[in-house]
């Protein structure tokens, strides 16, 4: 059995993408009332919800409040029906917990934590369906969130990630990519700047390569950041009409 | 960017598993014919002809493409990469089938698609909105692969239709498949088989022949009768291979006897374990180096490897009875001690068919237009073949590829490909060789060459950098005469502290070659430069092999030096690398070199600096071989040719000087400086020569051959070797101890290629060395440059590159290099084997002293020393009563009549040239003393009859 062809010599990949192309995404803003800010997104089959508290007065120990900004907690979880043999533990295990620190890392570049000395912001993440790039989706959908709960950040946080196959640089890789074990790279990018918020790399690629890789997980991110925040306007238009001004 | 996807889902349920997997249509694909307005600027890469008018059709008078379907790609390959079939459309779902049926046709098809010329156009059909097909309730995969080719078959011609009407542009499916080709016309589609196509082609009728036969009906002409019995299908005998019933393994026919071959059983936990299987029924049309399924035989059916050498000779298939008397040959009784497994075949894992050289035989039936092909390669069986231009291809090298073989027919089903040439010429003859063992000598392409560096070529400031100039030095190449490539040059200096300064300067070829363009890919994938008596096959173009990399005197030229600093007994205090300028003050032969060493008179740089090196290499070459380095011998020889007509005019051994092993030595202190540095540096992923030690076994021959003479040879150590070899020498028989010798080195193991990553056994048996690589030969080794880009970059002369470091490719990249010498190797004997026999027919027929190598069964097998020759002496001839022979395994010996023939003893033998078999036209050998009556000639009467063809013969009776 010949393995998969991840990229043809027609330019193809396997579900029909060209190198650079991204998958089809859509996005809602304020999917729950409860909450102060929430958010769906999917990307491909990848599909995430991501919900915001706060910001709001330090729950729990005291002591970890921080005099001069924000605490940014963020959980990561993912459905026990999201891939395609049932997960035994929804969330806590080492991998969740990892992504959860990831997503506080890039929060807490993006979010301006000092404007809320001494408080806490909650942002929860569910993935519920998984097919490569989960990470990309929930920073997606987080900042979704953030905006929808009107805290102020310093840009949008647009991610997505990219590989490598046959000297080609692949933007958003869907499962199957992800699983053929070559090199991967998740990015999360500061659009307005350029800045980067978090940048992770899996598996060994050479250094001379980096950068084409880079500039095609920048660029995919860019296109992200067009279509998030081609949703924010259409979210608030809507919001507004509702409120009749 | 995105715009206009339509999204779907595909579910693939099967195992647990339940994947789901987006596949997004595209409206944005073209359809590959130029000037196309409905899909505009969408085509990329080759793109078929606006208008296709070549291939004249009397089926389809009108210009149109050609769309084949999966089976017709698969079996017809050789039709399609025909220069005259172009402009054919490939789907993927055609392209995907071949990718998941045969990796070697989809590699095929990929580089017919990447040829500008024949406007192959890939069109991605499953990604098309127009031309996406969902498979159907109850409708298998296969089905709906012919429904989706045919789906796109219809748009291409409604497509073309719109975008001209005037040209009526066409497109027609070609398919073998009897209801998908109605299915097809009943939609209105042009569709064709195969054959109806190409016989319709008025123009190309050669094309016919190179259609693969494959029509199951066209077979019934022979007897119906089943000779073999069925393969098992691959599920059954995966159940078996995995419960232990059957046993996968590598085939390898008998290059001696036809009704016998050995399976090579791999398995990582028992050691390699060999099959044998006799008999024609049991080989079960199997073909060399295919991947089958054996079944053991009851331990009393056991059968001991026969000696005795059978070629398949029968003009005549399908006369089953004789093949069934000749099988009982085999099964004379042998003693229970030598009885190795034995096995049938029971099913083909996977075929390795290629395409073979060989010649045709022609039927005796003048009107036949069947015809049975003979294989160079004796390994293979003989294929028949359908042609109607056999009288011109007989008396020519042509090439054949095996399409199948069914049951009931005694040899495998082929067609014709390629006419070489004729037979005896030395072109035609050095092309089979090549092709024989996949040698690649095509010129260098295009893009290749666009990477040589401009000529004039000077050193410039830039080449300079990270470089030394080592051009005051006082360095010399020795080579042999006539040598165009000189990749080394030396020299020895005094220091001011009484010490000596030794340089190693080799050719910087990686300075030429960067890392991952044509010319390095090119050069990685030929791997080697093969020498042939009389043409040399370069690795990298000739600008570079014989002027910008070769180290001629009085030029500048880079280099890669080695540089020891050494006391007077050879103790190396300190050593260092660099990449360097000389200029080289002499190129020497060996002989001039010699000379200039032994004659007193002489006392200039270059000649001080020689005898320097000499004094020192004695004293290197003694501590190796006290360490028990080997010194083996091999009976090499060298054809003086003439220089007009290139015919070998003479022979003659190689000679071997004082100055052959100056510069060896210091070869070899190099490439094992050089090994323990990038060893040092890149622990994982080194490129390192190892030489194992040989199993025991091995040396059974050797031992039981010295011992015939009362000699004992010592081999659980290669120093013991060594020593024992040293002694065994007899007063009376001074040859004995290269006999010996050549004896030895047929005992020992390949030396290989290894990446350091992914071994941890190092040594090198031979030169008895704990590490060792090639750095010296980088014009003609590939393995020397990756060697030199290693060492560049471990003392920081050049930069690193992605492939350099990944041990995974390095250990591919071994593989090919370790395939390519062995192939080169083969090439070399092959070609110095083809030039003997060009000699001897010039020569005539002569008698020469030989020494008895093996003995075999019914034959034994002779060396003769002035020329370096190994011949086969049969006791057995075709027409001639046989002799009684009585072989015995164990001294080993072979007596006929009253005549008792061992190892070593030494006879007289005739040489002549043997025309009979035109094919393989071979040096005969009888044996002329001692006498036997009946079975030895005398020295003067030729016998006349065996220059002349058989079949001439043949015909006269008639």
């Amino acid at each position: 059995m010949a393995g998969l062809e991840l990229l043809s010599d027609q330019g193809y990949r396997v579900d029909g993408r060209r190198a650079g192309e991204l998958r089809k995404i859509q996005a809602r803003m304020g999917v729950f009332a409860q909450a102060d800010g929430s958010a769906y997104i999917e990307q491909g089959n990848t599909k995430a919800l991501a919900v915001v508290y706060g910001p709001h007065e330090i729950r729990g120990s005291r002591a970890r409040a921080l005099p001069d900004r924000a605490l940014v907690n963020c959980q990561y979880s993912s459905a026990t029906f999201s891939t395609g043999e049932r997960k035994r533990r929804p969330h806590g295990d080492r991998k969740s917990c990892e992504m959860g620190l990831q997503l506080r890392q890039t929060f807490e570049a993006a979010i301006l934590t000092q404007l809320h000395p001494r408080s806490q912001i909650d942002i929860y993440v569910q993935v519920l369906q998984a097919d490569g790039g989960t990470y990309a989706a929930c920073v997606n959908a987080a900042t979704l969130a953030v905006l929808d709960a009107g805290i102020p950040m310093r840009d949008f946080v647009c991610a997505c990630s990219a590989g490598f196959v046959d000297s080609t640089a692949l933007a958003d890789l869907s499962h199957v990519e992800e699983a053929a074990g070559g090199p991967q790279l998740a990015l999360a990018l500061l659009p307005a700047s350029g800045q980067i918020a978090l940048l992770e790399m899996d598996a060994r690629l050479h250094e001379d390569h980096l950068e084409q890789v880079l500039e095609a997980a920048a660029q995919a991110a860019r296109d992200v950041h067009t279509l998030l925040d081609h949703v924010v306007r259409q979210h608030v238009c809507e919001a507004s009409v509702l409120l009749g001004d | 960017m995105l715009k206009s996807k339509t999204f779907l889902k595909k579910t693939r349920a099967g195992g647990v598993m339940k994947i789901v997997r987006e596949h997004y249509l595209r409206d944005d694909i073209g359809c590959g014919a130029p000037g196309c307005a409905a899909c505009d600027g969408a085509h990329e890469g080759p793109v078929l002809e606006p208008q296709p008018l070549d291939p004249a059709s009397s089926l389809c008078p009108r210009p149109h493409y050609l769309l084949p379907d999966t089976n017709v790609l698969l079996h017809q390959i050789d039709v399609l990469e025909d220069p005259a079939i172009r402009n054919v459309i490939v789907l993927q779902t055609v392209l995907q089938e071949v990718r998941n049926r045969s990796a070697p046709v989809y590699k095929r098809i990929r580089d017919v698609t990447n040829n500008q010329e024949k406007h192959f156009y890939t069109f991605t059909n499953e990604h098309h909105r127009e031309t996406y097909v969902e498979q159907e309730q109850g409708e298998n995969a296969n089905d709906r692969n012919d429904r989706a080719i045919r789906v796109a078959a219809k748009w291409y011609n409604e497509h073309l239709k719109k975008m001209s009407a005037e040209n009526h542009l066409q497109v027609i499916f070609i398919t073998n498949d009897k209801k998908n080709k109605e299915k097809a016309i009943e939609e209105g589609i042009p569709a064709f088989t195969c054959e109806e196509y190409v016989k319709s082609l008025t123009a190309n009728p050669e094309l016919i022949d190179r259609l693969a036969c494959l029509s199951e009906e066209g077979n019934e002409i022979e007897s119906g009768r089943i000779i073999f019995s069925e393969h098992l299908p691959l599920s059954k005998l995966q159940q078996g291979i995995k419960s232990g019933t059957y046993l996968q393994g590598t085939f390898r026919a008998s290059r001696e006897n036809y009704l016998e071959a050995t399976v090579w059983v791999h398995g990582d936990t028992e050691e390699d374990k060999e099959i044998i299987l006799q008999g024609l029924k049991n080989l079960n049309r199997a073909v060399h180096e295919d991947i089958v399924a054996v079944e053991l035989l009851p331990r009393n059916q056991w059968v001991a490897p026969s000696s005795v050498v059978l070629h398949d000779e029968g003009q005549n298939e399908d006369d089953v009875e004789k093949e069934e008397e000749r099988e009982r040959i085999l099964n004379t009784a042998a003693n229970e001690k030598m009885l190795k497994p034995t096995g049938r075949v029971v099913g083909i894992i996977k075929r390795n068919w290629r395409p073979y050289c060989g010649m045709l035989s022609k039927s005796d039936i003048k009107e036949s237009r069947r015809h049975l092909f003979t294989p160079a390669d004796r390994r293979i069986p003989r294929i028949r073949i359908e042609t109607r231009q056999a009288s011109a291809l007989e008396g020519r090298r042509i090439i054949v590829a095996i399409d199948g073989w069914p049951r009931n027919s005694r040899y495998p089903n082929g067609h014709f490909v390629k006419n070489l040439g004729d037979v005896g010429d030395k072109e035609t003859e050095t092309e089979v060789l090549l092709l024989e063992h996949d040698v690649p000598h095509q010129p260098f392409s295009q893009a290749v060459l666009s990477f040589l560096p401009k000529m004039p070529w000077s050193i410039t400031e830039k080449d300079m950098k990270n470089r030394e100039d080592l051009r005051h030095l006082c360095v010399c190449s020795v080579d042999p005469p006539g040598c165009t490539d000189i990749d080394d040059a030396l020299h020895c200096r005094e220091l001011e502290n009484g010490n000596l300064e030794v340089g190693v300067h080799i050719a910087d070829v990686s300075h030429f070659i960067r890392p991952g363009n044509a010319l390095d890919q090119e050069s990685a994938r030929r791997g080697t430069t093969v020498y042939l008596c009389e043409k040399r096959i370069d690795m990298v173009p000739e600008l570079l092999s014989s002027n910008l990399c070769s180290l001629r005197c009085n030029v500048d030229r880079l280099a890669f030096s080695c540089i020891w600093e050494m006391n007077h007994n050879a103790e190396i205090l300190k050593v260092r690398f660099t990449k360097s300028a000389i200029n080289s003050k002499a190129s020497l032969t060996y002989a001039e070199a010699q000379m200039r060493i032994d004659s007193a008179a002489m006392n200039d740089d270059i000649t001080t600096s020689l005898r320097g090196l000499n004094k020192l290499a004695k004293i290197l070459k003694k501590r190796r071989i006290e360490k028990g380095a080997l010194t083996l011998s091999s009976p090499e020889v060298r054809f003086h040719m003439d220089s007009e007509t290139h015919d070998p005019i003479d022979l003659q051994t190689k000679e071997l000087r004082e100055t052959n092993s100056m510069v060896e030595e210091f070869m070899l202190l190099a490439n094992i400086s050089v090994a323990k540095k990038i060893h040092e540096e890149f622990s994982e992923h080194a490129l390192l020569r190892k030489h194992p030690a040989p199993p025991p076994s091995n040396y059974e021959i050797l031992v039981k051959a010295a011992k015939s003479k009362n000699l004992e040879i010592k081999t659980d150590t290669a120093k013991s070797l060594a020593d024992s070899l040293d002694r065994a020498d007899s007063p009376t028989f001074p040859y004995l101890n290269t006999l010996l010798r050549i004896l030895a080195t047929r005992c020992m193991m390949q030396a290989v290629y290894f990446c350091s990553g992914m071994d941890n056994d190092f040594h090198h048996y031979g030169l008895a060395s704990p590490i060792y690589t090639h750095f010296t030969s980088p014009i003609r080794r590939y393995a020397d440059i990756i060697v030199h880009r290693l060492l560049a970059v471990a003392i920081g002369a050049d930069c690193t590159y992605p492939e350099l470091t990944d041990k995974h490719k390095l250990a591919d990249l071994c593989k090919n290099l370790n395939f390519r010498h062995k192939m080169a190797q083969y090439a070399q004997r092959a070609s110095v084997a083809f030039h003997t026999q060009l000699f001897f027919k010039s020569k005539g027929i002569v008698s020469e002293e030989a020494y008895i190598l093996f003995v075999r069964k019914n034959a034994i097998v002779v060396l003769i020393p002035k020329y370096g020759l190994e011949g086969t002496v049969f006791f057995e001839e075709k027409d001639k009563p046989k002799p009684r022979l009585i072989y015995d395994d164990e001294i080993p010996s072979l007596k006929i009549e009253d005549t008792v023939f061992h190892i070593f003893d030494k006879v007289k033998v005739k040489i002549m040239l043997d025309s009979s078999n035109l094919q393989h036209q071979k040096i005969r050998m009888s044996l002329v003393e001692p006498q036997i009556p009946g079975v030895s000639i005398s020295a003067d009467t030729p016998n006349m009859d065996i220059d002349e063809p058989e079949r001439k013969k043949k015909k006269r009776e008639k």
